[in-house]
């Protein structure tokens, strides 16, 4: 265990050391940096003070030098100072990292406690009219754009109903528990209705294949019930392709979070590294990608010891050489 | 000069959609309001007024600071901090010639008697000496170096009173918005390694701290990326603004920005920093009832920049030929109701340096194809003219990707030269890498179009003269991108900074237009309007046009009937 462990914390390492470098070099690779954008915005500034501002913020050193400086700071826990916010990168990042797990994590749970039962029920009656029903549902929540959706719940929610705050996180000067609740519905709502089609459709063809399996079928025939049939005996194997598209899709919540966060001001991690690589903010965008990596690497690796959980033909030492 | 909002089209269009759908609620009676909650679509990025400039800091700054000197919503030169604007007349300006024998002038300004900051020390030359003295050290990281190295000298003559020595005499020598004072008492400390400061000051550090601020308003808190929230200052010395509260809430798209006013999450969308035009008048037609609607147009000039150093563009005749194939009165109308008026220049007719007899060129198909017959695009094939050597007169125009305004008119462009004979190619980027790399080094082969934006009375020197076209041997620098080179026009941007008697200024401003009109560098299209979309019961907003925000006047904005 501690050596599969070992193993896979140094392969992210490596990843992210890869990664790291990618995102670095990118950046630089794109044209342009903040101060030609403030020339162009701000009639008093001479070509001289860009030159020195550029100068100033080290944007005139080779892209090479920088990254290895800010590589040498970051391996000390030293991750500099976020030009965009004007603080360190620890600060905006710690103070968004837990709003973004907080949307994704509430989202997540919703969306698979949603999922898991709609998609057992709708493979227990396969091709019935409540089936169609779900999975024209499924489909509706898959092919409606996440901005269009939270556009258009406040529009109803907020402005025509007037139950809900149409974004923000708190009502300023309130910030009760309650009043955070109320600010979370919406948001929460997009992005589960933005994923629970997908898991309720995998969650639905993996236990329709499950169901066809010799061992359920001996179940059946043994007089299992059906509710022990598929608790006790279908759903934990059902639930391993499921395991895997959770970790998978752990990155496209993140992308799904950048526009809720946007519609909604919700001030999380997703806007915020969008926000630093559109700024040439290397240091907060380098962290943020980083850190959405680490959380990439860590939901798979999560995922890994749910299977030897979930099916316990697989162990560690299985999956540790079959990567 | 750019704009760039999430999904801004397509969830613009989601949104006309959803409110075609459903009936919205409209704010709309007027409340006994404490509180004022403002929308604006960007966030500032620090609050330190001298460190980069931008716009969503100067609205918010302008309710918690004021500048020496502004702009008000006529245009005229105004004391804001001080007492007079200084003069040759009234004595308080008088040339005199620096230590290296330069033309140079002395400005005498005195601060409001009762000039505060909020918490209770008065505001003096103290300040002005120190926030000089941070302004001129190149690590302080403030933007614009070259107006305090301008300044070589500052007397105090009392705790009131301070006099500048400016090194370069220029006609708008009493126009000091840029010097915003910094109080002494609180960012000395800060400055004491100059290289840091801009880490270490308390604008960044303790930006709730009301020694830092000293207009009617301070502020008392800031959710960063979210909100800021101003109250009353008890220190400030001039009329007591109504609203105990305001709120600057910051939504970055603007179909959520609109829901957000529909739903009474907030009162009111800033005109500076809000929507569009056109996004303004879909919002109008739909739920315009609670709301006031008012298109200010400004000093940011859309235009199309034109390579003269492409033979085809060189020739004067297809540059004009090409503004007279353009319907710019159609294309105001028909995009933006009328809104967005037609540029005849980059003066704009508010600035009082107008000169209304600058050449204009009306829409004129038949002139168009004079021109182009007369600079030898004679040939016509398949619609397209070609010129003697059997060369298409096909030109590329490029522009920011997204930008909705900009690709319609691009459109249109192209359908109204089709109809002279040109062939237009449309090619754009994302605003990145148009200005970033296509712009900046010249690298457009025929014509972009993008906006400027400028001040009143600016002189567009680093656009027009002809030592400041970017090119690889001065580093880049410069933003005369055309690569325009005209000794008359040169002569003009030199002297219209420095006569500054009134008679040869005008004349001057006059030439500069004149030539400006007659050689046609630039395409002129039109002055961008900043649309204000106000709650009937809100009054006292009076949109300037300019740089200098509306909110600084927040003492006068109140809840009317």
């Amino acid at each position: 265990m501690l050596r599969y462990i070992a193993g896979r914390l140094l392969e992210s390492l490596a990843v992210l050391l890869v990664v790291s470098f990618a995102i670095y070099g990118l950046i630089g690779l794109m044209p342009g940096d903040p101060i030609d954008m403030m020339v162009q915005g701000d009639p008093n500034l001479t070509p001289d003070d860009a030159k020195r501002l550029k100068a100033l913020y080290g944007l005139d050193r080779p892209i090479m030098e920088r990254y290895a400086a800010w590589l040498g700071n970051a391996v000390q826990g030293e991750f500099g100072y976020s030009r965009h916010h004007g603080q360190p990168v620890a600060s905006v990042v710690g103070a968004r990292i837990g709003n973004t797990a907080l949307l994704l994590g509430v989202s997540l749970i919703l969306a698979l406690g949603l999922a898991v039962p709609v998609g057992i029920y709708a493979a227990l009656r396969p091709y019935s009219p409540l089936d169609y029903a779900i999975n024209m549902a499924c489909f509706a929540g898959i092919s409606v754009p996440p901005f269009w959706l939270a556009l258009l719940l406040i529009i109803l929610f907020s402005v025509t109903l007037g139950w809900l705050p149409a974004g923000g996180m708190e009502t300023i000067g309130d910030g009760g528990m309650a009043d955070r609740l109320r600010h979370m519905i919406l948001p929460v709502v997009t992005l589960t209705v933005a994923s629970v089609g997908d898991f309720t459709r995998f969650m639905r063809a993996s236990m329709i294949q499950t169901l066809r399996q010799d061992y359920i079928r001996t179940a059946r025939a043994k007089g299992v019930s059906a509710t022990r049939m598929v608790i006790g005996h279908a759903l934990r194997n059902a639930m391993i392709p499921l395991t895997t598209v959770i970790a998978l899709s752990f990155g496209r919540l993140f992308s799904g979070a950048l526009i809720v966060e946007t519609m909604f001001g919700w001030l999380g991690m997703g806007k915020m590294i969008y926000d630093a690589i559109l700024g040439n903010d290397y240091n907060l965008a380098l962290v943020g990608l980083m850190i959405a990596t680490a959380l990439t690497l860590f939901c798979n690796f999560l995922a890994d010891i749910g299977y030897v959980w979930l099916d316990p033909r697989v162990t560690l030492a299985s999956r540790a050489a079959s990567r | 000069m750019k704009t760039a909002t999430l999904f801004n089209s397509r969830g613009w269009r989601a949104m006309a959609l959803a409110l075609t759908l459903m009936a919205p609620a409209a704010a709309s009676a007027a409340p006994a309001k404490d509180t004022l909650v403002i929308g604006i679509s960007q966030f500032p990025r620090n609050f330190n007024p001298n460190i980069e400039s931008m716009l969503a800091k100067s609205y918010i700054l302008a309710m918690a600071r004021r500048p020496l000197t502004a702009y008000d919503a006529d245009w005229k030169l105004i004391c804001m901090l001080c007492t007079q604007v200084p003069s040759y007349a009234n004595g308080r300006a008088k040339n005199e010639t620096t230590a290296d024998g330069k033309p140079g002038i002395a400005v005498t300004y005195t601060i409001r008697p009762g000039a505060t900051w909020g918490d209770g020390v008065p505001v003096t030359t103290k300040d002005v000496v120190f926030t000089w003295n941070v302004g001129r050290n190149a690590k302080s990281g403030f933007g614009n170096l070259e107006l305090f190295q301008r300044i070589v000298a500052i007397d105090m003559v009392d705790d009131k009173t301070f006099t500048l020595h400016v090194n370069k005499r220029t006609c708008e020598f009493a126009a000091m918005s840029g010097l915003q004072l910094l109080p002494a008492h609180i960012e000395r400390a800060n400055f004491s390694d100059p290289a840091q400061y801009r880490k270490r000051s308390a604008y960044e550090t303790d930006t709730t701290n009301p020694g830092l601020w000293y207009g009617p308003y301070r502020i008392s808190q800031v959710v960063t990326g979210s909100y800021v929230v101003l109250e009353r200052n008890p220190t400030w010395w001039g009329k007591k603004p109504a609203f105990a509260r305001i709120v600057v809430k910051a939504i970055e798209n603007t179909a959520a920005l609109s829901a957000n006013l529909l739903s009474g999450d907030i009162d009111y969308i800033a005109g500076e920093l809000g929507l569009t035009v056109d996004q303004a008048l879909a919002f109008e037609k739909r739920a315009g009832g609670a709301f006031d609607f008012s298109y200010k147009p400004g000093l940011i000039y859309e235009h199309i920049d034109l390579n003269l150093d492409n033979p085809v563009l060189a020739d004067r005749r297809v540059r004009r030929a090409l503004l007279h194939a353009i319907d710019r009165q159609t294309i105001n109308r028909q995009l933006f109701a009328g809104h967005q008026p037609v540029a005849h220049g980059q003066t704009n007719p508010l600035d009082t340096v107008y000169d209304k007899g600058a050449p204009k060129y009306a829409y004129d198909p038949a002139r168009a194809k004079a021109l182009l017959d007369a600079a030898g695009w004679s040939q016509i094939r398949n619609g397209i003219r070609h010129d003697a050597t059997g060369k298409r007169l096909q030109l590329e125009l490029m522009t920011t990707a997204g930008n909705k305004s900009r690709e319609l008119i691009q459109q249109v462009l192209q359908s109204q030269l089709r109809q002279v004979g040109i062939d237009l190619r449309l090619r754009n980027e994302p605003a990145r890498v148009f200005f970033g790399d296509t712009i900046t080094y010249r690298k457009f082969r025929d014509m972009v179009m993008y906006a400027w934006i400028s001040a009143p009375k600016g002189v567009p020197r680093t656009t027009l003269h002809s030592t400041q076209i970017p090119s690889e041997a001065n580093g880049w620098s410069g933003q005369n991108y055309t690569g325009f080179k005209n000794p008359a026009m040169d002569k003009v941007l030199d002297e219209v900074e420095i006569v500054c008697e009134p008679k040869a200024n005008k004349a001057l401003w006059r030439d500069l237009q004149r030539i400006y009109g007659e050689e046609l560098p630039v395409l002129p299209l039109y002055f961008r309007a900043n649309p204000y979309i106000i709650p009937k019961w809100l009054k006292g907003v009076r949109p300037t046009g300019h740089q200098f925000t509306s909110t600084l006047w927040i003492e006068d904005w109140r809840v009317g009937n």
